[in-house]
């Protein structure tokens, strides 16, 4: 008998948890439809990104209990980095209510899904990377590339070189050789480098490794003959650890190689070995464990069994802590929005305006426990980067150690140029500027 | 190679337009009525442009007999085309820079079919790859084409016509319906006319083709002609119904494989094969996953499920063909046949 009320116990608690849990399941949830991609080539990307998205979620979750009472839910769909697969993971998973905001973590997808969110007025965001004119909120009003879009970093890579070699003006007469990713993503910056060339007289040869780049031998035989002062590697996944391996091969210092924001990760060193060390790479979020929000998900999230990344040597690795940044600014944008719409459900229009008007100053973003993590972010209804700062980092065979201090990319230089982009797609497409009283305007049902 | 019979051996009750015409008037009138907007964007716009893909290589591959793998990059030419003659002639309907389109891809066809007077089997297969590495480096290389975009990636144009727009889910299925039907009805007629049969001799013995008098050069070419002008007007669909964007990537050797695949596992020389097989590789790992993530999604991440998927589909698809080498086709004639009979014989 002892075993039947046993079981009769158990299916009474069950039944009490069930009842406590359903009105909480039907409180209100803020969705976020992940096209993440966990296998292909671009996989070790995709864990580790949405891994620190995840994680930090889970954490705003189980710490406050979501956002004001919000409970924050998500799905994935994979996409392999693929176009079409990202396509058909947006028709699946935008029948599902309460949608906050995209991040498809590929240029490829993003371009694909321009004219379909601003349809259905769902942010996009496209955090470090996307199509560097959508800057600009004035033409693509659900559009996002926060923190740092591809202009901004090319500008922020020469500006370093130029302080490498000691200053702006020091640069004419010098070679850079950029080395890009066959895709979307790899080639957005192929004019805004040839530009930045002729303002400040270096010659610049841009050589294109097809995806996914596993075998780059040609081009860094061309390398060899060309003899550039700086190799810029704007790679991505598999073609970053063979580019620095390449480079050894081929005898080229492998400290006048200076990595981009999507070739800044362990996972793009460790497999090159020793080739790696000295190496040196842009990013907006440094690298490391030490920050207490990176310390609250090992405390709050790992320690309950409900982390994300299954190898916990990759927790604060750079792919993980930019989720994590990028977990920041989603959650932050919802608080923001929350505070002028009310603690509840928000439509994506609402939780656009809530990213229009995402204002993180070092203040706060200590705050939030990531200081010294990402400086700060500034985005407003017609800039939709937000103005955020860069800094370089160097392996040393263990780890990535910031070389740098936080640097301005060159954004007034920048702005005429993102802005003529923008107005003539506008033209093209037929879509009449947006002004400030526009973006005002929320669809709040 | 299959035998054309299974074409021939509708079922001896009804005419045989009935069934195709029952099936428009269905996807015409009914499943705009009752679909979702996932079902077209997700499932029927790929399903209707890679099964014209496949009636295009159909016609090359089961009908003529010429092996190819650069249908990715004749899909590439027609989407390229029909953009760059869309933005840059003033004034042309998009039917027409359709059609220039299928025109342009016709003659690149034509340039990488000129191998096969000498070259047969896996040789020639190796040799149309060259088209498939021409085209898409000439797209990425020449930044003209896409019309000097900075990531090499464009939107579609707007589709309307004549003033009619058909941006919507519905207006874009149809669009790729009507175009999807008509050339399939131009193939099917293409291939049961003399044509058709100069394809088929061809490829069951050249040598006996040309003693009886068949140009084998001019009907190679053709075939070529033919089947890439078809196989670009699928890329059209692609790209601008579809995805609503153009960029080189899309059009990699992995489509021109899955291509390959959908009339081989659909059932060569054969029209209906192409849409058999297109439904198998377009919608059923659709179905995995969905069920997949349904069933298992809480216990295994996505990458896992994918994998498992992989596994999955790769294994029903060697069962399908052990169970019926000549495809899909094949298998859904025997049933039809057996069920007919076991109606027949109460």
């Amino acid at each position: 008998m002892t075993f039947l009320s046993t079981i009769k116990a158990a299916a009474l608690s069950a039944a009490m948890i069930v009842s406590v849990a359903l009105p909480a399941a039907h409180a209100d949830e803020q969705y976020f439809p992940l096209q993440s991609y966990r296998v292909g080539p671009y996989a070790a990307g995709g864990t580790g990104f949405f891994g620190g998205f995840i994680d930090y979620l889970n954490l705003i979750n189980i710490r406050d209990g979501g956002v004001n009472g919000v409970k924050l839910t998500w799905d994935e769909c994979e996409t392999q980095y693929e176009v079409e697969r990202g396509v058909e993971c947006y028709e699946r998973q935008k029948s599902h209510a309460g949608a906050a905001a995209w991040n498809p973590l590929s240029v490829g997808i993003a371009y694909a899904m321009i004219d379909r969110i601003t349809a259905d007025k769902v942010p996009l965001i496209t955090v470090n990377h996307g199509r560097t004119d959508s800057t600009d909120g004035r033409v693509f009003p659900y559009v996002f590339p926060l923190l740092l879009n591809p202009y901004s970093e090319t500008s922020g890579i020469v500006n370093y070189i130029a302080s490498k070699e000691g200053g702006i003006d020091k640069l004419k007469g010098k070679k850079i050789v950029v080395l890009y990713h066959g895709s979307p993503y790899g080639k957005e910056t192929i004019p805004i480098y040839e530009l930045l060339a002729q303002k400040y007289g270096f010659t610049v040869q841009q050589i294109e490794v097809p995806h996914p780049g596993n075998e780059q031998q040609s081009q860094w035989l061309t390398i060899r003959r060309a003899k550039p002062d700086f190799v810029v590697l704007r790679g991505w996944g598999v073609m970053n650890p063979v580019a620095l391996k390449t480079a050894v091969k081929v005898g080229y210092p492998v400290d006048h190689i200076v990595g981009n924001v999507w070739s800044n990760s362990e996972e793009d060193v460790i497999p090159a070995g020793d080739a790696a060390k000295g190496y040196t790479a842009i990013t907006t979020q440094a690298s490391g464990n030490s920050y207490p929000v990176v310390q609250e998900i090992v405390k709050t999230v790992y320690d309950a069994g409900k982390g994300n990344l299954e190898d916990k040597s990759r927790i604060g690795s750079v792919y993980h802590n930019l989720g994590i940044v990028n977990g920041i600014l989603n959650v932050e944008a919802i608080r923001v929005a929350q505070e002028k719409f009310g603690h509840r459900t928000l439509t994506g229009d609402e939780v656009r305006w809530g990213f229009e008007h995402l204002k993180l100053d070092p203040a706060k973003v200590e705050a939030l426990g990531a200081k010294d993590l990402f400086h700060s972010i500034n985005v407003s209804w017609d800039n939709h980067e937000g103005e955020g700062y860069v800094t370089f980092q160097q392996w040393d065979g263990k780890k990535w150690n910031v070389v740098s201090d936080w640097i301005a990319p060159d954004w007034a230089l920048l702005r005429p140029i993102i802005e003529k982009s923008a107005e003539a797609y506008a033209a093209e497409k037929g879509i009449k500027l947006r002004t400030a009283d526009d973006a005002d305007a929320v669809t709040t049902n | 190679m299959t035998a054309i019979t299974s074409d021939f051996s509708s079922a001896p009750v009804l005419p045989k337009w009935v069934v195709p015409v029952l099936l428009l008037a269905f996807a015409y009138g009914v499943v705009p009525l009752i679909g979702s907007s996932y079902l077209f964007e997700a499932i029927l716009l790929p399903f209707l442009a890679l099964s014209l893909a496949g009636v295009g290589l159909n016609i090359l591959t089961g009908y003529a007999g010429q092996v190819s793998l650069g249908s990715a990059a004749f899909m590439a030419a027609g989407a390229f085309a029909a953009y760059n003659f869309n933005l840059r002639i003033e004034g042309l309907p998009l039917i027409g820079s359709i059609f220039l389109a299928g025109i342009v891809a016709a003659a690149i066809g034509i340039a990488f079919g000129l191998p096969s007077l000498r070259l047969k089997g896996f040789y020639l297969a190796v040799s149309t790859l060259a088209a498939q590495f021409f085209v898409q480096w000439a797209l990425t290389k020449f930044s003209w084409f896409s019309n000097n975009s900075a990531s090499g990636v464009m939107d579609a144009p707007r589709l309307s016509i004549s003033g009619f727009a058909l941006d919507g889910a519905i207006g874009r299925y149809l669009f790729a319906l009507t175009i999807v039907s008509v050339l399939t009805f131009l193939a099917h007629r293409l291939v049961s006319s003399q044509t058709g049969r100069n394809f088929i001799a061809i490829r069951d013995n050249e040598t006996a083709a040309r003693i009886i008098g068949i140009p084998v050069l001019k009907t190679k070419l053709l075939a070529f002609a033919i089947s890439s002008f078809i196989i670009g007007v699928a890329g059209v669909i692609w790209a601008f119904a579809y995805l609503r964007t153009v960029e080189p990537d899309g059009f990699d050797l992995d489509r021109s494989f899955q291509i390959l695949f959908i009339i081989i596992i659909g059932g060569l020389a054969s029209i209906r094969g192409a849409f058999f097989g297109a439904a198998l590789i377009v919608v059923f790992p659709l179905v995995l996953s969905r069920l997949g993530g349904f069933l298992l999604g809480d216990l295994f991440d996505s990458g896992v499920l994918d994998m498992s998927q992989r596994i999955v589909l790769g294994a029903l698809i060697i069962l399908f063909l052990i169970l019926e080498p000549d495809g899909l086709v094949a298998l859904w004639d025997r049933i039809r046949r057996r069920l007919l009979f076991a109606w027949q014989s109460t």
